[in-house]
């Protein structure tokens, strides 16, 4: 049985995973390459590095990275931050990551998601969408540069696009829910995942192992992301998953 | 000496840094030289069939990939370097593949729900007895990326199945040619015993 995919994301800052609470307050909570392991001995279908680096050194860190994850780690990683050409594409595909997840850059010029597909394969492009709830209620715009920038383009609209372009995979934030731990923005996730051919990543509001089940079933998500709550242990990956299995979802048990 | 043949496919780092982690000597490589003198030889991919082909024929591998296969020493493909093993696929109608071993790649049916490509763990169904899958339990969970599958001529050469939309042949073995249309290299310790079984032929 095909399963569904539980991911922890890991925030990164200079080489060192970090875990922004509300986007301030960051704490260092160690090596890449160690959580990396302790998660995939955890049960992980996959990880994500979201780099968040703002200095122009941060790629070189980032490939020395992935080259060190890469070594011990071997389960899928997808590597994301920053990431705004082809050739970023090539060096930290080169090194080892299974996937690279573009945001600002993709919305800036979509042309680089039908060229990296075509370059690299469309099972390595991952769009990141952040789409937040219009104030009337009408639907979910797209957000650039971490949040900060209202795009004013519709999200099923862009998911749509992005998915005609050669996106392999999109990985969609609820602006909304993130933090919240009330739960993943279930309409949202559903609209865009009925709406695209690609598989869709929940992402943003993860607080219980039924919100999992929701966004998983409802939500007709394909993965679910979730970060403090797997990094700060209040949430076991594979207890999550043998809830989700319990409630008769098909989970990788290892 | 594992050589990992080297024709521009992207992500064959995992598959050398794997091989290092259970202590094999891996080279990527399009040397005719080293090739045909290393013990084993992985074909990694993945991309199109159609453009792999191309590349493989462009740096002339094709050729050393027949001998190779022909000294009788153990080969393995993995994803699109299973798929390139057969003559053709839907994928690139207008492409002539190795034709090494007997069957169709064919696109993952449409079905409702189901996305393509299949990204994700599956389980696999083991035929008793395969090579490439001894201690690895039966129903164990590897990881799938690809829109086309291998439907094999031969039941015989089926090492291991899943199901996504149809029945997938997700693996085979005939003589010295192994195949894994899935990346054991990223099936976390499923995937470990499988190369290190592969390692041990």
């Amino acid at each position: 049985m095909h399963t569904k995919r539980i991911i922890p994301c890991l925030d990164v800052k200079n080489g060192r995973v970090v875990k922004g609470i509300n986007f301030v307050d960051l704490k260092d909570a160690g090596d890449p390459v160690a959580v990396g392991a302790a998660y995939d001995k955890a049960g992980a279908d996959e990880l994500v590095f979201l780099d968040i680096t703002a200095s122009s050194d941060s790629r070189n860190i980032v490939i020395d990275m992935v080259r060190k994850v890469a070594e011990t780690i071997f389960i899928p990683f997808t590597v994301g931050g920053g990431i705004r050409t082809v050739d970023d594409f090539k060096a930290i595909l080169r090194e080892g990551a299974d996937k690279i997840s573009v945001n600002s850059a993709a919305i800036d010029n979509p042309h680089l998601i039908s060229e990296a597909a075509d370059k690299f394969g469309s099972q390595c492009v991952v769009v990141a969408i952040d789409a937040r709830r219009r104030e009337d209620g009408s639907g979910w715009n797209i957000f650039k540069n971490g949040g900060r920038i209202d795009m004013g383009i519709d999200a099923v609209e862009w998911a749509m696009k992005v998915d005609k372009l050669g996106a392999g995979e999109i990985l969609l934030t609820s602006m909304d829910c993130d933090g919240t731990k009330a739960g993943y923005d279930i309409e949202l996730t559903r609209i865009i995942s009925e709406n695209v051919s690609v598989p869709v990543i929940a992402s943003g509001g993860a607080g219980t192992k039924d919100h999992f089940y929701d966004a998983l079933t409802v939500g007709k998500a394909d993965a679910a992301l979730a970060a403090s709550l797997f990094h700060y242990k209040e949430l076991e990956i594979m207890d999550l998953k043998q809830h989700l299995r319990d409630r008769g979802l098909s989970m990788r048990m290892c | 000496m594992i050589s990992i043949l080297d024709y521009d496919a992207g992500n064959i780092k995992s598959v050398e840094k794997a091989l290092e982690y259970l202590g094999e000597k891996a080279l990527i490589t399009r040397d005719k030289d080293v090739i045909l003198s290393s013990d084993k030889v992985i074909l990694p991919g993945v991309g199109a069939f159609g453009d792999a082909m191309g590349k493989i024929r462009e740096y002339g591998l094709d050729k050393v990939i027949y001998d190779f296969v022909d000294s009788g020493k153990p080969f393995l493909g993995i994803c699109l370097g299973l798929q390139l093993l057969y003559k053709t696929s839907e994928e690139s109608p207008e492409a002539t593949g190795l034709g090494i071993l007997d069957g169709e790649i064919l696109r993952i049916p449409d079905a409702p729900g189901l996305k393509i490509p299949q990204i994700g763990w599956n389980s696999l169904s083991i035929t008793p007895g395969s090579k490439l899958f001894k201690d690895v339990p039966e129903n164990s969970y590897v990881y799938f990326v690809h829109s086309y599958y291998l439907k094999s001529r031969d039941i015989k050469d089926v090492a291991a199945t899943t199901d996504y939309s149809v029945n997938i042949h997700a693996s085979v073995e005939r003589d010295n040619v192994f195949a894994c249309q899935f990346h054991p290299e990223k099936s976390s310790s499923v995937g470990l015993q499988i190369l290190k079984n592969f390692i041990e032929l």
